[in-house]
């Protein structure tokens, strides 16, 4: 296998857009291949992550379309599905085609036009998401999937369910604060406690300052070889672990603040690049819901089951913390453009590592994680990147 | 088993398991093999309906076609596996963290289909026992 780089990145700013899931992308695409130094003609193959597109505006097979808008209609250029997790599913299928020898120079990433439903049509889409046999049918909706988590861990730790709530309620305080330092983000406003827990209730115990919003956005990764990459760069970020697991329905997961596939897929990350949890620096995870964020931090092995909520609380998290979650501003303030995330997350982490996050950058950030959940926690994907230089 | 005979099954007040020859685990809803070790040799059984609730939620804001308040809960069968299903006779303002862990009885209820679903829909219902 080659050592593969992710040469260039590009995204748009996310939100509430007015360009369709294909402009959307080609944006991205045009600033990741400047980033890279590279032209449109030098790509291979194109893959993109989108989740919704057939709902968001009638559009099938729009990896074609997303090629031909760059004027490289005749590469092959296939679109990936993996609810949430559609854009890093994207990104870890093309790191292995170019691991494998077969492209040298590949476009991923994904796109998304969410707003475009309204509220209603994004609600029925969305708990497609869910088993359509056998747990769909109860009405459950993604808030309600994460607020069981949040009962059950209450329950499993022995934890009063207010004091839970509080902990919940800093990882927005917290992730609304780093989203004031990201330009591109959707939210930058800062929220108190007392925000989280006044707001409506969703799901209970979900609040609507606990859930992520709707969002319009693209993210793209121009990914090589560390041999091409070292004549184009000084400044190679090098993807060193890639993992991805799936589950089958919330029934058949069981204990559900465990998220068995996250700790299947980090864990062959982790074994991939040879490193452990505490030689993470920095880490863009999947915090679709307060409580998503505090199992994804024990999940990947920050913190103990059951002290990640503690963890939240102390600050530990935070920019100056001992493990910086989500300084993007996560999914709960950057926004949530669900097929472009994972190749949102990766763009952070690049441009966390090359040192270019300004009042959010993490101090001498080598190695960095991104953490992406598609659907009731079955599609889970990791992966590592680390500073070539 | 399919999952046509299995929402049948539900429709005339049985829950179908599917019972494992080789490691004893019971499957429920149906899965091509065990879900305990992957063994084919399965046979079809009568199961209890009856379990304890594991966690819950109450959704306020519905998908299209439900409404509000609607408690959900997941429920560990006597008989192991762990099935979704809306909690009925309970009104939301009742339902607490001390829901989990009481006994329920299991039932069914018939929804129309919608515009994505492959027709009707059959959704598992829990109902508490002894309150």
């Amino acid at each position: 296998m080659r050592e593969v780089v992710a040469l260039g990145v590009g995204m748009t700013p996310f939100g509430v857009s007015e360009k369709t899931c294909v402009e959307l992308f080609a944006s991205a695409a045009w600033e990741a291949v400047q980033d890279a130094g590279i032209g449109t003609k030098d790509i291979e193959a194109l893959f993109l992550g989108n989740v919704f597109g057939d709902f968001e505006e009638g559009q099938a097979v729009m990896a074609s379309f997303a090629a031909a808008q760059l004027g490289i209609p005749h590469i092959p250029a296939t679109r990936f599905e993996g609810a949430c997790a559609s854009g890093a599913v994207a990104v870890r299928d093309a790191y292995m085609l170019v691991a494998s020898g077969q492209y040298d120079l590949v476009l991923a990433g994904g796109t998304e036009r969410c707003t475009v439903m309204g509220t209603s049509l994004a609600t029925r889409t969305f708990a497609m998401g869910s088993d359509s046999r056998y747990e769909s049918p109860t009405g459950i909706t993604f808030p309600g999937v994460f607020g069981m988590i949040a009962h059950m861990y209450a329950d499993k730790y022995a934890l009063p369910l207010s004091r839970l709530k509080e902990h919940m309620a800093m990882v927005a305080v917290k992730n609304h604060k780093n989203g004031c330092f990201n330009e591109k983000a959707q939210f930058r406003k800062e929220i108190t406690p007392e925000h989280v827990l006044n707001s409506a209730m969703i799901a209970d115990p979900l609040q609507l300052f606990d859930c992520c919003p709707f969002s319009d956005g693209a993210a793209a990764v121009v990914l090589t070889t560390l041999e091409k990459a070292k004549k184009m760069t000084e400044k190679p970020v090098i993807i060193a672990g890639a993992g991805q697991a799936s589950a089958g329905n919330l029934g058949d997961q069981r204990d559900l603040t465990l998220v068995q596939a996250r700790r299947i897929s980090s864990k062959k990350a982790y074994e991939m690049a040879g490193i452990g949890p505490e030689e993470i620096d920095v880490c863009e995870l999947h915090d679709c819901f307060t409580i998503a964020e505090i199992v994804a931090t024990e999940g990947l092995g920050f913190f103990n089951d059951g002290e990640g909520s503690y963890a939240a609380q102390e600050g530990k998290t935070g920019l100056q913390g001992t493990i910086p979650i989500n300084p993007s501003g996560g999914l709960k303030a950057k926004g949530h453009p669900i097929g472009a995330t994972g190749a949102a997350q990766v763009y952070e982490i690049v441009k966390q590592l090359k040192g270019e996050c300004g009042d959010r950058q993490v101090e001498n950030a080598r190695i960095g994680i991104t953490d992406t959940l598609g659907g009731d926690l079955c599609t889970i994907v990791n992966l590592i990147l680390k500073r070539g230089w | 088993m399919t999952y046509q005979q299995f929402a049948e099954g539900l429709k005339q007040e049985k829950l179908l398991g599917l019972r494992c020859n080789d490691c004893g685990a019971y499957t429920a809803p149906p899965k091509l093999v065990c879900f305990g070790c992957g063994s084919e040799n399965l046979e079809i059984e009568e199961l209890g309906k009856k379990g304890v609730i594991k966690t819950y939620t109450i959704i306020r804001v519905p998908p299209e076609g439900f409404q509000p308040d609607n408690v959900i809960a997941l429920v560990e069968l006597e008989e192991g596996p762990w099935v979704m299903g809306n909690v009925e006779d309970l009104p939301a303002n009742e339902a607490t963290i001390e829901l989990i862990g009481k006994q329920v009885r299991l039932g069914h209820k018939v929804l129309p289909g919608d515009t994505y679903s492959a027709g009707e829909r059959v959704a598992m219902t829990f109902h508490l026992e002894a309150r």
